[in-house]
């Protein structure tokens, strides 16, 4: 008798289960058809009521209209050094931070773990005003330590990372998540393997390369997925860091393209730009849907 | 740590150095630099500024819109994690009792995670916008309900709550499922055996066994309600009307980087990290306790 015959499922329940399914569905992608709809659309047919609930011919024109507006084209090229830097650079910094502590013997061993522990609990969201004063000015930090330890020199240059593609990501960089994954993954290894490294002469650098990198590919491909739809998505530091329109992103050019309430925005260009931002990131979703349901709840825990 | 492991003074500075480096600079000297301006009265993006104790902190306690904006931020936080974690259940549940096609519907429902907060935001302000979205037009036409989220706060916290909502329900959906996907076969066909009919397998068995993964979820969904949303606020409501969807991180947003009122700003960034650390340490120490953990 097949199992599914034995848990005994009657058909109603089959049928009510795939009306559950197809409402969730229907809920879950309306907003994305009504974007595609309304993108389709010129200003005219908008303003008509009721709203149009079937695609128009004006996709092309209003994607143009918009591109033309806010520089989408900038935007996607800004958007997608962001996310790789920021997906590239977290992954990179957070494996040779869990290589030193799983294979070294490091000093103060505790207090670089705890430092990069509770960093989780200091999301940029609650420093935002000092942490852009840092951005603007990178000697900030220096210049309160000198109050402290008068020697220090200190260059009276501003180094600002402002309107740079490097203050888009550098500041985000470090991450607890993923340093915390890499080294629970290390710390699984068998003892034998740096045995084995060791005898056969490798040098650090060499078991680094040749070793735990390749072993931990899946677990590099799937944090890369999930940072790279971080990096895409964000808001708030592209807003602080960014003021000229050469630098700004996607996600945060959607503030530009159609503010608030108050005024009246271009719903149709506004919404086109929103396909724009939100297609790359769903499509790499659904392309590498293992590695990111495996990076997703990896980065959860 | 490694029993056999490698020596290399320079090689582990080189290692830990950048990391390191950028927690400093980026994360926990700005995070200091907040704990001493809460208690200066400040001069915007010079820094110098006077101390004034804790001025700050009573003038902010003693306002009524920061209570308000606290309790705006629990129902908010509340509602999000309910309203997501709830729908990221029930469709994980249908999906797991399908017979076939499991693998396309998830894919069909795992896809709007990769939205961001503002592009959700965007999304459900056009739905609900009073003039043209398609769903304040079904409602004002269709149902009479005199929609419009710019003028009245309950309609404007429904839109922030279903459009922070949206993409976290396929965030829950996807844990659910791999929950689900963990628990063994036998024992629901042990249940069945025992005369368990569906409804009573899921409510004493199903349920319990994915504890663990519920009590992960609200922490997460909890946090992310807390802090990702700023983006869906800004780009719908900014805190309308009247401070109704003004939550705590909004407010931050707002007064210090909007209003320039650094001092405040920097009081309410204090009171926050308290609450957060506050809260990570409730949520771990009381709900664990209620949790079963299956092996």
């Amino acid at each position: 008798m097949p199992a599914d015959r034995m848990v005994g499922r009657s058909r109603a329940l089959d049928v009510a289960a795939l009306g559950g399914l197809l409402l969730g569905l229907v809920v879950l992608g309306f907003p994305l058809w009504i974007a595609f709809v309304a993108a389709s659309h010129d200003a005219a047919r908008m303003n008509t009521v009721p709203p149009p609930l079937w695609p128009g011919r004006m996709l092309f024109a209003n994607l143009a209209s918009a591109w033309e507006r806010v520089a989408l084209g900038t935007q996607l090229f800004n958007t997608t050094v962001m996310a790789l830097g920021i997906a590239f650079g977290k992954v990179a910094m957070s494996v040779t931070m869990a290589f030193a502590l799983v294979y070294f013997r490091v000093r103060f061993r505790g207090l670089i773990f705890a430092l990069v522990l509770g960093a989780i609990l200091l999301p940029v969201e609650i420093r935002i005003v000092p942490t852009y004063l840092v951005a603007a000015d990178l000697m900030a930090p220096l210049r309160d330590l000198v109050g402290l330890l008068p020697w220090l020199p200190v260059p009276e240059a501003k180094f600002s990372l402002l309107n740079t593609h490097a203050g888009l990501i550098v500041p985000l960089l470090a991450s607890t998540t993923a340093t915390f994954l890499f080294r629970q993954f290390f710390l699984t290894m068998p003892e034998e393997l740096t045995e084995a490294a060791l005898i056969d002469g490798a040098g650090p650098w060499r078991f680094f390369w040749s070793i735990l990198l390749p072993l931990s590919a899946t677990n590099i491909a799937a944090l890369l997925v999930v940072m790279f739809i971080f990096g895409w998505n964000q808001y708030l530091w592209p807003l602080l860091v960014t003021t000229e329109p050469g630098m700004q992103t996607l996600v945060m050019g959607l503030a530009k393209l159609g503010p608030g309430m108050d005024s009246r925005p271009l719903w149709n260009e506004l919404m086109a730009g929103a396909l724009v931002a939100l297609l790359p990131p769903v499509m790499v979703v659904l392309v590498l849907q293992r590695w990111f349901v495996r990076g997703l709840i990896d980065a959860g825990k | 740590m490694k029993r056999s492991g490698f020596r290399g003074g320079w090689t582990v500075l080189l290692l830990v150095g950048p990391q390191l480096l950028l927690l400093l600079w980026f994360t926990y000297w700005p995070a200091l630099r907040a704990l001493r301006d809460a208690f200066h009265l400040a001069d915007p993006f010079t820094g110098e500024g006077i101390f004034v104790g804790l001025d700050n902190f009573t003038e902010l306690l003693a306002e009524p819109s920061y209570w308000r904006a606290a309790c705006t931020t629990v129902v908010f936080s509340a509602a999000v994690a309910l309203l997501s974690l709830s729908v990221g259940l029930a469709l994980a549940l249908l999906v797991d009792g399908l017979r076939r096609g499991a693998g396309l519907w998830r894919a069909a429902l795992i896809w709007p995670y990769a939205a961001a907060p503002a592009v959700a935001g965007v999304l459900w302000l056009f739905l609900f916008d009073r003039h043209h979205g398609l769903l304040a037009y079904a409602m004002n036409v269709g149902l009479g309900l005199g929609w419009s989220p710019d003028l009245n706060g309950t309609h404007a916290m429904i839109l922030v709550v279903i459009a922070s909502a949206w993409k976290q329900i396929s965030y829950n959906f996807v844990f659910f499922a791999a929950g689900l996907a963990g628990i063994p076969p036998s024992l629901i066909e042990a249940a069945a055996i025992d005369g368990a009919g569906p409804w009573t397998r899921t409510w004493c068995i199903v349920l319990p066994l994915l504890s663990p993964t519920l009590f992960l979820l609200l922490v997460l969904n909890v946090i992310y309600a807390f802090f990702d949303t700023l983006a869906v606020i800004d780009l719908t409501t900014q805190g309308r009307p009247a401070g109704e969807t003004m939550t705590l991180i909004y407010r931050v947003y707002r007064d210090g980087f909007v209003g320039l009122d650094l001092g405040s700003s920097s009081a309410q960034s204090v009171l926050l990290m308290l609450a957060v650390v506050g809260l990570t340490w409730v949520q771990f120490r009381v709900l664990e306790r209620r949790v079963h953990y299956a092996g």
